[in-house]
């Protein structure tokens, strides 16, 4: 055991650290570094830690690489194109203009999905209306193809990216200007503040124990001091979650809506007759709260994926089997089948969007991106809105930089959160706000929402009660009631506790859902998908992310939720049914299970009693 | 030792391992598909080397260290955000191909020629390091022919330990068959030591040395020379990975013995 007494914490003053590397960040350091330095390298911006040279600015990324992570976006790009005005997006692997965009309503053709009779109801009209007219091209036997994008939806003239690939675009450019660091591997622990003042971010420790505690070469994470803290670490990044905590929210925001993105980037067959460009966007199946997209880019790749949020009201949120239901649906089977799994991973949205907007400045710290509640929840855009608050946040610097202003809450509420409010961001955040209320009563009511918001510019909406996670999850016993009995449910838990496995799979086993024929190619199994799609990284000597707070409540929890979505299989039963356990080894940090856990933490409705700290590593996809 | 030593690390990318390579026929030979978008990783190899080089800087006062690093200065430049945190270089970049396809004796030859260029170096105080073989190509005779190019005779392959004398002699244990090993004394630099694994855990990412090495990661990029180490002139007759074989499966009511059964049957193909 090593003496911590022996290793002093070490500390550095740099001007400004960036906590997280993403789209949002991205944004604020092609800005800023544009401005620091003039064509014949003469400092603009002088830093007050050093001076004599440019800003020292840092960025810390907690992935061991930037762009480590599996993740399609389709985007309008509009603040990507004013950034880069000449952009030429065959300089970046994996994008493409957008081209061809569906939006594809898909009915159910096993009958396992849980729909109610009004869709039931839709769903028989719609395959009569195929029988009785089956040359109308957009109606199809299980499947409609809508014949009208509404205007906010479409993304047309955008771009289809891998952030991955994007982010390392970025990131080079970054790197090659010098005037910027940017260094993966390197988890932010926490902000450090001193009066109610961030006055920097502290690292994490390496070389410690799975509990935290010092173990062989031991190095206490370093307090990296600077004049602003920049926090994109996104929906579920630790120091902003502990920021508002610290701070708290602003007044009647919260963030209860979530969603895991499981995606995959898969070659399509050689045949495929898919053009790059094209955007397949799915709502309906396998359940109906279950969204997909399909982006294709050039040399036959494609990104794929569906969304689980917190309102589909389900004990039994498997994503990956459900990923795998919705590629085999006979609508995009047909493009799939003969395909081969590139890739995959899962991520946590935030999906409060400006209801879930956090405070946005303070002395000595800026919010910017998804975690700060930028994403537009109506149009479904995140990366072009995190970017442009990037910039916006970088435009606001600079003009105090420039004017030798120190960067306290109001300097930061003048010169960047004046920038945020008076632009396209806020105007159409304001106009999404309210337009998924209507899913918190069901899905029919969500998409009426969403439409009747998006066609007046959110003069109305469909009205609802936003619940916390927790309060959404019914029991096994309520969910499948009529559909398994109470003594075939007690079976499967115990076979499944006893098997330490989820127990999902043979849930949705009884309740009709049939085998997925593995091919081994793109029909693989969960733990084949991790092998193929990647490889988690989790270098020892980083303490547990993971953590379960109150043993007694996970004693109490019938659901263990956690287990069942946990992308990774990183979770599973502990002894005696007690305290699940973590393996930080298989986990690919998506963040699902903070969000998941269905037993209010002690003292604190709005949190679980799971705790998502900082951690090392994560999922290294193969081809992201 | 009063003075220490100059190391060279020799070390640069290799496709991360653990992917799924796909060879193709590129217009410049073979080459890996999508390969500068594969994610990649320092060469487990050299890094062992690099960590090893780090340590005897720290132990033998005086010495200095530089990494010279063949491959595609884009993802080098990516590859350094990752091990600039670990250990205090000084990077020299010779751009170029870093598949795997590369002929180990114009890799070696580039790689000489670099090393005689940098200013500064001491021969008389100079260890080559580098890994015992690269996990792309897995040649095994790059760092003999780096030594036969700078005229260096006393050369270690396959060094797991180096135990440095305050005179400046070092003892070397070097994996031989058998898993045995082979103590050798050297009178001192200079010398080769293509290292296997060494004994040394990855060192934790330190933010200041991260710091203080990109101030000259920027410039050694920017000053990358380019370098002729395709494999021109030669016609790869079959260029084949070791195919994975992916065929898992649930079974039921199926015995243990039939399964082992068909497990041996699939793995005879």
């Amino acid at each position: 055991m090593t003496d911590p007494m022996k290793h002093e914490r070490q500390s550095m003053d740099i001007d400004i650290v960036c906590v997280g590397f993403g789209p949002a960040v991205g944004g604020f350091l092609t800005t800023l570094s544009r401005a620091m330095v003039d064509a014949n390298g003469q400092t603009l911006l002088e830093s007050k830690t050093t001076p004599g040279l440019p800003l020292q600015v840092v960025c810390y990324e907690r992935a061991d690489d930037i762009g480590f992570g599996v993740s399609g976006v389709v985007t309008k790009g509009r603040s990507l194109r004013q950034t880069f005005p000449d952009l030429d997006l065959s300089q970046i692997p994996m994008a493409h203009r957008v081209e061809h965009e569906k939006v594809v309503y898909l009915m159910d053709p096993i009958g396992a999905s849980r729909r109610s009779w009004l869709l039931r109801i839709a769903d028989g009209c719609a395959r009569l209306a195929h029988k009785i007219l089956p040359f109308v091209p957009f109606i199809q036997e299980h499947a409609v193809e809508l014949p009208y994008i509404p205007p906010f939806m479409s993304k047309e003239e955008g771009m289809v990216l891998s952030i991955g690939q994007f982010n390392q675009w970025v990131g080079s450019q970054l790197m090659g200007s010098g005037t910027v660091q940017i260094w993966p591997g390197m988890p932010v622990n926490r902000a450090l503040t001193e009066n109610g003042k961030v006055v920097g971010v502290r690292l994490v420790d390496q070389g410690t124990d799975k509990s935290g505690k010092p173990d062989a070469g031991y190095m206490p994470g370093m307090d990296i001091r600077a004049q602003l803290t920049v926090l994109g670490d996104g929906p579920v990044g630790p120091v902003g979650r502990e920021l508002n905590d610290q701070f708290g929210m602003p007044d009647g925001n919260h963030q209860r809506d979530w969603a895991v993105g499981m995606k995959a980037v898969v070659e399509l067959p050689e045949d495929t007759p898919l053009k790059p460009g094209t955007v397949l966007h799915t709502f309906g199946y396998p359940e109906p709260e279950i969204f997909g997209f399909l982006y294709v880019y050039p040399n036959r790749l494609a990104s794929l994926g569906i969304f689980i949020p917190t309102w589909m009201d389900s004990p039994v949120r498997t994503s990956y089997r459900y990923l795998q239901y919705w590629m085999m649906h006979p609508y995009l089977w047909r493009y799939l089948k003969g395909g081969t799994l590139k890739s995959w991973g899962a991520k946590t949205l935030q999906e409060s969007g400006k209801r879930g907007e956090t405070i946005l400045a303070g002395d000595g710290y800026a919010r910017i991106g998804e975690g700060s509640g930028s994403t537009n929840v109506l149009t479904g855009s995140g990366v072009d809105e995190a970017w442009a608050t990037g910039v916006q946040l970088a435009e606001g610097v600079i003009e105090l930089a420039k004017a030798g202003k120190p960067f306290t809450k109001e300097n930061l509420d003048g010169a960047y959160v004046r920038r945020r409010r008076a632009s396209w961001v806020e105007k159409e955040g304001r106009i999404a706000k309210k337009s998924r209320d209507g899913f918190q009563t069901d899905f029919l009511a969500g998409l009426f929402g969403m439409g009747l918001t998006g066609m007046t510019g959110g003069l109305l909406n469909f009205p609802g009660t936003i619940k916390r996670p927790y309060e959404r999850v019914p029991s096994y016993e309520q969910y499948y009631r009529g559909k398994i009995s109470r003594d075939e449910l007690n079976r499967i838990k115990k076979e499944a506790r006893a098997a330490n496995v989820a127990v999902h799979d043979a849930l949705l086993d009884a309740s009709g859902w049939p085998k997925v024929p593995y091919d081994g190619k793109l029909l693989v199994s969960h733990q084949d998908a991790l092998l193929l799609g990647g490889k988690v990284q989790a270098a020892g000597g980083y303490a547990d992310h993971v953590l379960f707070l109150n043993p007694r409540l996970c004693e109490q929890c019938e659901t263990k939720l956690c287990i069942s979505m946990c992308s990774a299989q990183a979770i599973t039963h502990g002894e005696n049914d007690g305290v699940p356990q973590f393996d930080r080894e298989k986990c690919i940090h998506c963040g699902a299970c903070f969000w998941n856990c269905v037993k209010p933490r002690d003292g604190d409705p709005e949190q679980s009693n799971i705790d998502f700290r900082a951690g090392s590593g994560g999922l290294h996809s193969a081809e992201n | 030792m009063s003075s220490g030593f100059h190391i060279v690390v020799c070390g640069s990318l290799v496709p991360d391992p653990l992917q799924t390579l796909e060879p193709i026929a590129g217009p410049a030979g073979p080459a890996l598909k999508n390969e500068m978008m594969l994610p990649s990783v320092l060469d487990p190899w050299a890094a062992h080397a690099l960590y090893e080089a780090a340590h005897l800087a720290k132990t033998a006062a005086g010495s200095k260290v530089w990494l010279v690093s063949l491959g595609p200065k884009a993802k080098l430049q990516q590859l350094m955000m990752t091990i600039a945190q670990k250990a205090p270089f000084e990077l020299v970049v010779v751009d170029g191909s870093a598949s795997g396809f590369t002929d180990p004796f114009e890799a070696a030859a580039a790689l000489a020629s670099a090393i005689e260029k940098i200013p500064g170096l001491d021969r008389s105080r100079l260890l080559v390091f580098g890994g015992c073989a690269s996990a792309s190509r897995d040649a095994s005779v790059t760092m003999q022919m780096i030594g036969e190019q700078l005229g260096i005779a006393d050369q270690f392959l396959g060094v797991d330990e180096l135990t440095v004398q305050p005179s400046g002699a070092f003892k070397v244990l070097e994996r031989i068959e058998g898993g045995q090993y082979q103590a050798s004394e050297c009178a001192g630099a200079p010398a080769v030591l293509a290292w296997a694994t060494g004994n040394l855990p990855e060192p934790p990412n330190n933010p200041q040395v991260g710091m203080a090495n990109m101030r000259g990661i920027m410039p050694a990029l920017q000053k990358a020379q380019p370098a002729k180490v395709g494999a021109e002139g030669v016609t790869f007759a079959k260029v084949e990975l070791p195919q994975q074989k992916r065929e898992t499966r649930i079974v039921k009511d199926v015995p243990v013995e039939e399964i082992a059964k068909e497990i041996i049957t699939w793995i005879k193909g």
